[in-house]
């Protein structure tokens, strides 16, 4: 148990913003409420005896359908529920599934920076090393969005070894935001086949799409869909966090591994709860192309608040950086050349600023956010320092109490306080 | 030779072809290797065969009947709370649901549990046990198995790197064996199992698929060599309500020395009749029990906070009406109670002999007297109990599982003429299985 290293920063943060007093950021979920036909569902699903009791082990068979016929339609290509699709808990569980099922003792992941920390300790925990590449910020921009990330071709291309098993992709990007273009996912998929490695593509996010954007399947492109596994999650879709739900969907050949991890660590997810989303899957399969559709209308609402986010970071005298995709905007705080000194504890003079930083807002604040840094590997400290990410999928009443804690606490003459 | 030039350039031409469709599959190994070996499993190949044939299902251990009417109330309760409901909670356990843990179970284990270091909350007492071979067992490590066992649990040990030493329940010598009590451990061919290597035991009380509930002597003897050679103790009791006779649910961590050392595991699934809501627990020292955790935060991280939410209220409801007429833990043995006669009863009308489980959700019987032409050459490699399992789904519609899958692969062919049945269910199924069981002896008697 000697891999886990920084997944133990955000676990700590957690619970130093679990003081009630503290008003969070930081955790990625909403406190908007879920859609109430998905609640609706899963309180008719426990009023049916069957669906209070176990079910297939690698998906209950409306829910992998429900998937097969959703996905079906996005890759343009057939799914087989029973041998294509693995339910999981959560995104999380898929991701834990495919490193267990997949990686090993030996192998080479790469890993592109930030990242969401669990990969990490995952594919360590796997015995395999984990190969950072970090996305580069393109110089001499005045506002920056999530776009203005990009991964060098060259840098990529000499992080693949004869050890390297897996790359590990996530788009839209936690926590930057970036979605991969046509072009960078096929830039992968090129060394990908070269180097026969597979690809593991969490894609969490992916009706996160904001306006303008387009979120593409590494897996649909050719050569591709027989070594990729992609990962999705009810939880992100249906703003339902804590159902942690979620799916893997690959080629036979693969996904008959992940299977074997499920059956030999929790064997069957919850009845009711793939009811429920199995339910609400196929409510929204026919509201495709409509308003209602709640893949995209989901997308629309968040927009907005993300645009109000901008704003709100903007006038307390930071600067956003627009996410193309997903709930999370990073915010560079340098801006307020906010002085840390007295956040200096004995044992950890090298701290990252963004940690120091936060530290200090949720002592002096009571705010909390989490530092940028988490999501980064050593070496790429000094790049990611300045930004703490914020989570705007919140209803209007909690933006609207960010925007009077930033006015109270952050501003000009802040650092006289 | 024009014809085999002519072969032979049709043969390079169909190796580039295949080696061009190849190129974007795989060449090398994919799968990592602690897959190997622990891919086969009993549930899904059995589950599915029931399904086929629609068989009158006693096989898998799940209740056919509703959970009870406040389980399900504090479900939909739940559901329609606030946002919190439906989003994230605590990751080792929602709060509300480690606190009535903690004090439902500290009374019982006679120890001040605390909710936040002493409890873990998993996706059923599966995935529990998962965390504790990954956090506990290491390459090397020697893990001693009771058998017959829970299936699940050698591919646990070897998944960690362990190695399983197997010590199986016998049936006393002399006496008819008619009640799992019959069933012992011996003393010394458990001691002589122990090696330096040796880090811990798994024991099941009350048993699946026997139905044995150790008695106080039996775990003072384990707990004994427990604390002599310093070892762990995984006490599976996801069944510790349902004992029967009298028989008493005894917990080895109330022993004393084993708190300390002992991980028990339960499940909310079994104690409230809703295996499908996959709620479970560890419970233990802390110093042992964080490094459950640790495992659970790089594997699932959280556990859906809906079903937590009601099972805690589950234990609130159990919590005030403990040892009263109106308490669950008392009901559902109860009318378990009836259910298992009457299942003995049909088994014995057609001249077969169940071993009365003292406690759990199964009953197994000697199905060695009866001769079956089985006619099918595919299984005629497999163990003798599960070539009657499947002809018996096939043939007659009856589901059941075979005993021998819950044995080491050193020991199951002493113990193929046994199969297991699950009595959790209406009387309806009962009846059900009755007739087939009827019928089936009528056609044995008239040839």
């Amino acid at each position: 148990t000697n891999f886990n290293h920084k997944n133990v920063c955000r676990v700590a943060f957690t619970s130093l913003a679990a003081d009630p007093s503290v008003v969070n950021l930081g955790q990625g979920f909403p406190d908007i409420p879920p859609p109430s036909y998905v609640k609706e569902a899963l309180a008719k699903a426990v009023s049916v005896d069957r669906m209070n009791q176990y079910t297939r082990g690698f998906g209950h068979p409306p829910l992998v359908k429900a998937l097969s016929q959703v996905y079906g339609h996005v890759y343009g290509r057939p799914i087989d529920p029973f041998k294509e699709v693995l339910v999981t808990v959560g995104g999380y569980g898929s991701l834990f599934s495919t490193m267990q099922g997949l990686v090993e003792e030996g192998d080479e992941v790469i890993i592109i920076e930030p990242f969401f920390d669990c990969y990490v300790p995952m594919v360590r925990m796997a015995g395999a090393k984990p190969v950072f590449i970090p996305l580069r910020l393109k110089s001499g921009k005045k506002s920056i969005t999530s776009a203005d990330w990009y991964l060098d071709p060259d840098e990529l291309s000499s992080k693949f070894t004869s050890k390297t098993k897996a790359i590990i992709i996530n788009t839209p990007n936690n926590p930057i935001g970036k979605i991969l273009t046509r072009d960078e996912l096929q830039m992968i998929a090129d060394l990908c086949i070269k180097h026969d490695t597979l690809c593991f593509s969490d894609e969490v996010y992916e009706w996160l799409i904001y306006r303008g954007q387009q979120h593409v399947k590494i897996a649909t492109l050719p050569g591709m869909w027989e070594r990729t596994i992609t990962i999705g999650s009810a939880g992100k879709t249906f703003s339902v966090t804590g159902w942690k739900l979620g799916w893997s969907i690959g080629p036979q050949h693969l996904i008959r591994h992940l299977q074997t991890v499920m059956q030999n660590t929790l064997y069957t997810c919850p009845t009711p709860l793939q009811e429920a989303v199995a339910q609400g899957l196929m409510l929204n399969m026919e509201l495709i192309g409509q308003p209602e559709c709640y893949f995209t209308s989901l997308a629309e609402e968040l927009e907005g608040k993300r645009d109000r986010m901008a704003a709100i970071v903007q006038e307390a005298g930071m600067t956003p950086v627009i996410p193309e995709g997903g709930y999370f905007m990073l915010v560079d705080v340098s801006a307020l050349n906010q002085d840390l000194s007295d956040m200096k504890t004995d044992d950890d003079d090298d701290e990252a600023y963004d940690y120091k930083f936060v530290k200090w807002m949720i002592k002096k604040k009571k705010l909390a956010a989490i530092p940028v840094t988490a999501f980064v590997s050593d070496q790429s400290t000094k790049d990611f320092e300045k930004y703490i990410r914020l989570c705007f999928i919140k209803v209007s009443n909690t933006l609207m109490l960010i925007k009077s804690y930033f006015k109270q606490c952050l501003n000009a003459s802040f650092h006289t306080v | 030779m024009g014809i085999l030039n002519h072969l032979a350039a049709q043969l390079a031409l169909i190796r580039k072809i295949s080696i061009r469709n190849h190129q974007t599959t795989m060449s090398r190994r994919i799968h990592a290797r602690r897959t190997e070996g622990v891919d086969k499993n009993v549930w899904v190949e059995f589950t599915q065969l029931a399904a086929e044939y629609k068989a009158v299902n006693l096989g898998q251990g799940f209740p056919d009947f509703s959970p009870p009417q406040f389980i399900t109330e504090a479900f939909c309760k739940a559901v329609s709370g606030g946002p919190p409901m439906h989003q994230y909670t605590r990751a080792f356990g929602h709060p509300a649901l480690v606190q009535s843990l903690a004090k439902f179970f500290s009374r019982i284990v006679g120890h001040d549990i605390d909710p936040f270091e002493d409890i873990l909350v998993t996706v059923g007492a599966y995935q529990a046990l998962f965390c504790a071979f990954q956090a506990l067992i290491d390459e090397g490590d020697e893990v001693i198995i009771v058998e017959p066992f829970f299936d699940c649990y050698q591919p646990m040990v070897v998944m960690a790197g362990g190695k399983a030493v197997y010590v199986p329940l016998r049936p006393k010598e002399g006496t008819a064996v008619l009640s799992s009590g019959d069933w012992v451990l011996s003393a010394e061919e458990l001691a002589s199992k122990i090696t330096p290597h040796t880090k811990a035991i798994v024991i099941n009380t009350p048993n699946n698929p026997l139905g044995k509930v150790y008695k106080r002597e039996e775990l003072q003897m384990i707990a004994d060599l427990c604390i002599k050679h310093d070892l762990l103790c995984f006490s599976d009791e996801v069944y510790e309500w349902l004992t029967y006779d009298g028989a008493k649910h005894v917990k080895i961590a109330s022993l004393p020395g084993m708190w300390e050392r002992t991980v028990t595991i339960g499940s909310g699934g079994k104690t409230f009749s809703a295996t499908g809501w996959k709620v479970g627990w560890a419970m233990g020292s802390g110093h042992i029990l964080k490094y459950m955790k640790t495992i659970h935060q790089n594997s699932i991280y959280h556990c859906a906070t809906a079903a937590q939410e009601a099972v805690a209220q589950g234990f609130e409801r159990e919590h005030e009406l403990f040892g009263t007429p109106q308490s669950y833990f008392q009901q559902l043995p109860a009318m378990l109670h009836h259910r298992r006669e009457k299942l003995a009863s049909s088994l014995k009308g057609v001249g077969l002999q169940p071993i009365m489980p003292e406690g759990g959700y199964f009953m197994i019987t000697d199905i060695s007297s009866i001769a079956v032409d089985f006619k099918d050459s595919d299984t005629k490699d497999e163990n003798y109990d599960f070539r009657f399992v499947k002809w018996l789904i096939k043939e007659k519609g009856l589901a059941t599982i075979p005993v021998s899958a819950f044995y080491s692969p050193e020991h199951s062919k002493e113990f193929d003429k046994y199969i297991r049945f699950c009595f959790v269910k209406e009387n309806s199924t009962l009846d059900a299985a009755e007739e087939i069981l009827k019928k089936w002896s009528q056609n044995e008697s008239s040839h």
